[in-house]
């Protein structure tokens, strides 16, 4: 087993010696991700911020993650190269690295609301993972108070299995006890508002009924920092105004909410500040009218 | 290429007279987001997650069968359409039975006892790499996963177990007061294939290749433990190889807890019958228990941070 594991670090070591490779090694500095303080006058902080206590502070943050089977042309997985790359011990096959998150600063207060918007695959769901603590940094750090929790209980959930027994499920995934998860129980079913269906799987369920029944569960807990990933994307109109609500909620709480939409309307609505990501770097950050502005013109 | 609005956030950040950030969290407590808990604190933090972890193996056993029209009849319908298989195979095609009394039982026991370790160790391989998506999403003790899906096979091996033991009385063999020590073998061997389920969702989390390799290795694994043949009658009887091949192979754990299972169940093995498991068979069951429990948790609490990451 020593000599395995130890056999298993080696090839880590030179995994990043894949050749080519795309992505900078982050110990090499990267002069053009971290930019120091430069007094430009861009977007002001909005007034209503109350600049008290921080709760998250992210720190020239970067994140690569490890993509299998995603090779480019030259290096596809046939037989003859697969065995090449083994011969000359060149790590593993078929892996590439995207560096998804470039050198990445912020802080935020108590009482902050802040949207996440940039293009599919700009870094924003690596962004709130990382700061969830979920995903590790490759260099740089995420300073939080407290265990920031994303709204993310989907995946602990199973579409065979009845409503009922999926918010059990989904209640315990999120670390609540069997009392709490009674005592939580007819709240979630209210909220999400389908009703009888409890009793059916998830997987007869229409797609808005689903993400109802997701945001109610995971909204069931109580957060310090709460990280949404496009929760309020489906449902009906109803619901859309009852998540906002919720989301006041949770701010009035003394807690601090990212969020990341495509609807900018549910951004504008919630939020007090806006950070703008581009290929995984900021490009914005401020007030939300401003950056909006300037992300619906770019 | 410069980046001013970039540059704004930076300023802000460490808005008060630049303060590095690092310095600004200090000041205010507050913690890093990624940090290994120390080991005791761990283990207390998966005891605080045991109502995750049940309800998650109960939730995956019942959505298994949850699309099939006979539905849970499959957790007995499964062990025994297996129980034939092998029975038709090693005992009546291959002809395995000569010089085994009651090759039946004695050929269920091993197939029965086999497959747990066997279906622990190659779930407990995709137990991480399985579940990429709800580690990305959620904090809880990261074994909580290769520990449900260990205890998804208990409870599907506390059906098995019905189905085995109703076989053995069908063939001939009766309930004696032995049969009482049959939840001590199987809870040792639990503790086992917990320890080799949390081993190898390390190695499974890190080496891609693993879940091609694992076939091939629980099938040498199955053929050196003794599941069809006695390795005493054969080793030293028919290869005339040295006692202490035999005494070997008995330290394998599969082949302990099979052996110790047959002692329980099948009446030609008790001692008043004038066997004797070697005395180190029962050494073997207990010490691959607790060194596989121990060494299993340390070795996947190592890692902790890094899963979810590849």
């Amino acid at each position: 087993m020593a000599e395995l594991t130890k056999e298993l670090s080696q090839v880590k070591g030179q995994e990043p010696a894949v050749p080519g490779e795309v992505v900078p090694k982050a110990d090499a500095p990267n002069k053009d991700v971290r930019v120091h303080p430069n007094p430009a006058p861009a977007g002001k902080r909005p007034l209503d911020v109350p600049t008290g206590t921080p709760t998250v502070i992210v720190d020239d943050l970067h994140i690569v993650y490890r993509v299998y089977g995603a090779a480019s042309d030259n290096e596809k997985g046939n037989a003859v190269n697969a065995l090449t790359r083994l011969v000359k011990r060149q790590g593993r096959p078929q892996m590439r690295e995207v560096h998804a998150v470039k050198g990445v600063s912020f802080v935020s207060y108590h009482g902050d609301a802040i949207g996440v918007v940039g293009r599919n695959g700009s870094g924003k769901s690596t962004l709130l993972r990382a700061i969830a603590g979920l995903l590790p940094p490759h260099a740089g750090a995420v300073y939080t108070d407290g265990q920031p929790s994303l709204l993310g209980v989907n995946a602990a959930l199973m579409r065979e299995l009845t409503g009922e027994r999926n918010i059990v499920l989904g209640c315990y995934a999120m670390g609540m006890t069997p009392s709490e998860v009674r005592e939580k129980y007819q709240e979630i079913v209210d909220f999400s508002g389908i009703d009888e269906f409890v009793q059916l799987p998830m997987s007869t369920y229409s797609s808005g009924m689903g993400a109802r029944l997701r945001f109610a569960i995971s909204s069931a807990k109580t957060h310090d920092v709460l990280l949404i990933d496009e929760a309020l994307a489906t449902g009906d109109r109803e619901f859309r105004k009852k998540s906002e609500e919720r989301i006041k909620q949770i701010r009035e709480s003394a807690g601090t909410v990212f969020l990341v939409a495509h609807d900018l309307r549910v951004i504008e609505e919630t939020c007090n500040r806006v950070i703008w990501l581009h290929k995984g770097k900021i490009k914005m950050d401020g007030d939300p009218k401003e950056v909006l502005a300037a992300y619906n013109k770019g | 290429m410069s980046q001013p609005e970039s540059a704004v956030a930076d300023a802000q950040a460490g808005g008060r007279s630049g303060e590095p950030l690092a310095k600004l969290a200090e000041r205010y407590g507050l913690r890093r987001a990624i940090a290994r808990p120390r080991f005791p604190v761990y283990v207390r933090q998966l005891w605080e997650r045991r109502h995750f972890i049940l309800t998650y193996a109960t939730s995956r056993n019942v959505s298994k069968y949850s699309n099939s029209a006979l539905g849970q009849l499959w957790q007995v319908l499964t062990p025994l359409l297996n129980a034939a298989i092998y029975f038709l195979m090693f005992g009546l095609i291959l002809g395995g039975s000569k010089n085994i009394d009651n090759y039946p039982a004695f050929l269920l026991t091993g197939m029965f006892v086999f497959t747990y370790t066997q279906r622990t160790v190659t779930a407990g391989a995709k137990s991480i790499s399985g579940n990429l998506s709800l580690i990305r999403a959620l904090h809880f003790p990261r074994a909580s996963l290769p520990l449900a899906y260990t205890i998804q096979e208990l409870q599907q091996l506390a059906i098995s177990m019905g189905v085995l033991l109703v076989l053995v009385v069908v063939t001939g063999e009766w309930p004696t007061w032995f049969w009482l020590m049959i939840p001590v073998v199987l809870l040792l061997q639990t503790l086992f294939n917990i320890g080799a389920g949390l081993v190898i969702a390390r190695l499974g989390s890190s080496m891609r290749d693993l879940n091609q390799l694992l076939p091939f290795i629980t099938r040498t694994w199955l053929y050196a433990s003794g599941v069809f043949f006695s390795i005493q009658d054969k080793v030293v009887g028919a290869a005339h190889l040295p006692q202490w091949v035999a005494n070997v192979m008995y330290l394998n754990p599969a082949a302990s807890y099979i052996e110790w299972m047959r002692d329980i169940l099948i009446k030609t093995y008790h001692p008043e019958n004038g066997h004797n498991p070697p005395m180190m068979v029962f050494v073997s069951c207990v010490f691959w228990a607790v060194f596989a429990l121990g060494f299993g948790f340390w070795y996947f609490w190592r890692a902790e941070e890094r899963y979810g990451r590849g």
